[in-house]
């Protein structure tokens, strides 16, 4: 049997473009756990695959734009936002997920986030925080903890990390959640939660780079990683996200922001009206 | 009489600024993305009262990075999109100019130039990014670039520019200085059946056939949107006719950036427009596009005047370069005059096709367009030579 029949087996192989696969990332990474939950919410919802864009940005999560069987845009590095916004406002009709990694998002991509939030464009960003840019080989992210080791911090990390869920909720999106790659079910959940909201949605998965920042770290093997993620992990939904910062000794997760707001598209829709039956009468 | 919302048919005093949002939406320009910058904000300005009244989509972005983004993404959801900048905007578009060159991405980008390098004279117009479209970008491509020297132009040339960009699916920029930008002249607007417009070419193969980016003949390949069924992938990564990466493979990289350039350089003539003044017994040519060409022309008529055989060649395409025709000229003539508002740009592109020809330089900066006498005097001196 080849590797692609072997594929084929998989309940949620229609999702996915076979002939692309084996993907890249490393044995133990939490990326491919992020692109399973995300195609089992889509199954569970019964999204319609053909109007549903996938975009992503440069790094390890940034290939997934490219394993999802719809239409789907590999931007460059940290604009996968932006192209978003574009796509979303031409053609309303159309579902956005924007699926990338932290440095992407944050670092090169934070402004166009901040942005989207603040206009509150409906569109689901998943972000996988690993912590450091696993792709160029390991370097300081703006995630990255305190003291923590990359080859561009060989002395240890000086500069203080993003607490991504606090600037996100401060920034305005409607939805905000956290999990780690632990919380399969519960990704799940949060996904598809995400995807049936309208706004700008985010959530952070939490998400081991055993190879790269885990070894540098020695934070031993995936497992290892995951058996952490269990013991300090604390789930505390509507806890105040700026209280949520990530230590050594706890990562709080769970549903922290959950609000309604009109979208961009939703307030752009009623003035249309209103300047149509302007022209329209005057 | 009927109104027509999306095409201002008649005769108008208008900015050029604002003769090119028109002109855009005449084309079916329907996504507009930009920043404010001078000279060119009067765009995004008029896109904004006017893209809500024909069903189009205005959006003030972050910056120039996501304004380009952006229009990138609107013209792969099916909207023909433009976004407007001037220099050190258009600097900040480069990376995504060239992910629409590797995406194939049909948009325009319109540059009202002002004096440079950095923040220079905002107020001012200049031709300082004439290199900075054709190279501005990283690696090899080819682009279109169209250089107005009127509002009338501000408003046809936008129109050409969008038929370029669909027919090629290219990045294509309406460079013009921001005298022309900010210039107030008649324009008269055609009727919408009079007004030829040019939608992209789409798949006729369904989806489990078509390949997204095997090129047709014209080496253009079909273009399927998203939303439309196709499940395409697109990336800025080299990528094979299917659009999947392939980064190492030589054979595909070659393919794929000699087609990006091929497409527009086997069509350059179908792109590249010129206006000829008296060239059929010049001894003297001027070279010259947008605000400089209109001072030329009357420097031209001078020489005439004073006996001296003068001609002129206008560029209104200057990427690709109009090689052939100016190497035409340059066999036909004894020297030739090129005045531009930088310090030596497109005379670097007539001394590589003019080979023995003597080229006389005249270049201007500073904010003040270049007197037709001050262009006299060049041709007189070229003359005697």
């Amino acid at each position: 049997m080849t590797v692609i029949q072997e594929f084929e087996k998989h309940p949620l192989a229609k999702y996915l473009r076979l002939e692309r696969f084996p993907h890249i990332w490393c044995e133990g990474c939490g990326d491919g756990i992020i692109l399973n939950c995300f195609v089992k919410a889509l199954d569970d919802l019964g999204v319609n695959m053909d109007k549903l864009v996938v975009v992503s940005g440069i790094g390890c999560m940034g290939r997934v734009a490219g394993y999802i069987k719809c239409d789907s845009f590999h931007t460059t590095h940290g604009r996968p936002i932006a192209l978003a916004t574009g796509i979303k406002l031409a053609n309303p009709k159309l579902t956005i997920a924007v699926i990338s990694g932290d440095g992407d998002l944050f670092a090169i991509g934070g402004n166009h986030f901040i942005h989207a939030a603040r206009r509150n464009v409906d569109m689901t960003v998943i972000c996988s925080n690993n912590f450091n840019y696993g792709m160029t080989g390991g370097q300081v992210g703006p995630t990255t903890p305190l003291n923590s080791y990359t080859t561009t911090t060989p002395y240890g990390n000086i500069e203080h990390p993003f607490n991504l869920v606090h600037l996100t909720a401060a920034a305005g999106a409607v939805y905000v959640a956290r999990w780690t790659a632990l919380h399969v079910k519960r990704l799940t959940e949060s996904i598809k939660k995400a995807l049936q909201k309208k706004g700008f949605k985010f959530i952070e998965v939490i998400s081991p780079c055993p190879e790269i920042y885990g070894r540098r770290n020695k934070l031993g093997k995936s497992i290892d990683i995951m058996k952490r993620y269990r013991q300090i992990s604390e789930i505390r939904h509507g806890y105040d996200p700026a209280k949520a910062e990530i230590t050594r000794e706890k990562i709080i997760v769970g549903e922290f922001i959950d609000i309604e707001k009109p979208t961009y598209g939703e307030l752009l829709q009623k003035q249309f009206l209103k300047i149509q039956k302007k022209m329209i009468g005057g | 009489m009927t109104v027509h919302r999306e095409v201002l048919t008649g005769k108008h005093l208008m900015q050029g600024d604002v003769a090119c949002a028109e002109g855009a939406i005449a084309a079916g320009c329907r996504f507009f993305a930009g920043y404010p910058i001078t000279p060119a904000t009067e765009i995004a300005e008029r896109m904004a009262r006017r893209m809500i009244e024909v069903d189009g989509m205005f959006v003030q972005m972050e910056d120039e990075l996501a304004s380009m983004a952006a229009i990138i993404g609107a013209s792969w959801a099916g909207a023909k999109a433009m976004t407007a900048t001037s220099g050190p905007g258009f600097s900040l578009m480069q990376e995504n100019i060239g992910l629409a060159v590797m995406t194939e991405t049909p948009c325009v980008v319109v540059n009202i130039m002002r004096g440079a390098p950095s923040t220079g004279q905002p107020t001012e117009g200049a031709q300082q990014d004439v290199m900075q479209s054709k190279w501005g970008s990283h690696g090899d491509y080819e682009i279109i670039a169209l250089a107005p020297a009127s509002v009338q132009e501000m408003f046809d040339l936008t129109i050409e520019c969008f038929n370029f960009a669909e027919t090629y699916r290219a990045p294509t920029f309406l460079l013009a200085d921001g005298f022309t930008g900010h210039l107030w002249e008649r324009v008269v607007i055609p009727p919408p059946e009079e007004i030829k417009t040019v939608e992209r070419k789409k798949p006729v193969v369904p989806p489990d056939k078509y390949l997204p980016f095997k090129p047709d003949e014209d080496l253009v390949p079909p273009m399927a949107c998203f939303g439309e069924g196709y499940s395409v992938h697109v990336t800025g990564l080299t990528h094979d006719e299917l659009g999947y990466p392939k980064t190492t493979d030589p054979k595909i990289q070659r393919e794929l950036v000699n087609r990006l350039c091929q497409k527009i350089r086997k069509n350059s003539d179908r792109i590249i427009r010129t206006y000829e003044f008296m060239l059929e017994d010049a001894e003297v040519a001027v070279v010259a596009y947008g605000i400089p060409s209109r001072s030329s022309l009357s420097a031209v008529k001078m020489a005439r005047k004073a006996g001296i055989k003068a001609g002129l060649l206008r560029l209104i395409t200057v990427w690709p370069f109009p090689e052939k025709k100016v190497e035409e000229l340059s066999n036909n003539v004894k020297a030739i005059v090129v005045p531009e508002m930088n310090c030596g740009q497109v005379v670097r592109e007539v001394e590589r096709v003019a080979k023995e020809t003597p080229v006389h330089f005249l270049s201007k900066i500073g904010g003040e367009p270049h007197s037709p006498s001050e262009i006299f005097e060049v041709i007189r001196r070229a003359a005697k030579t």
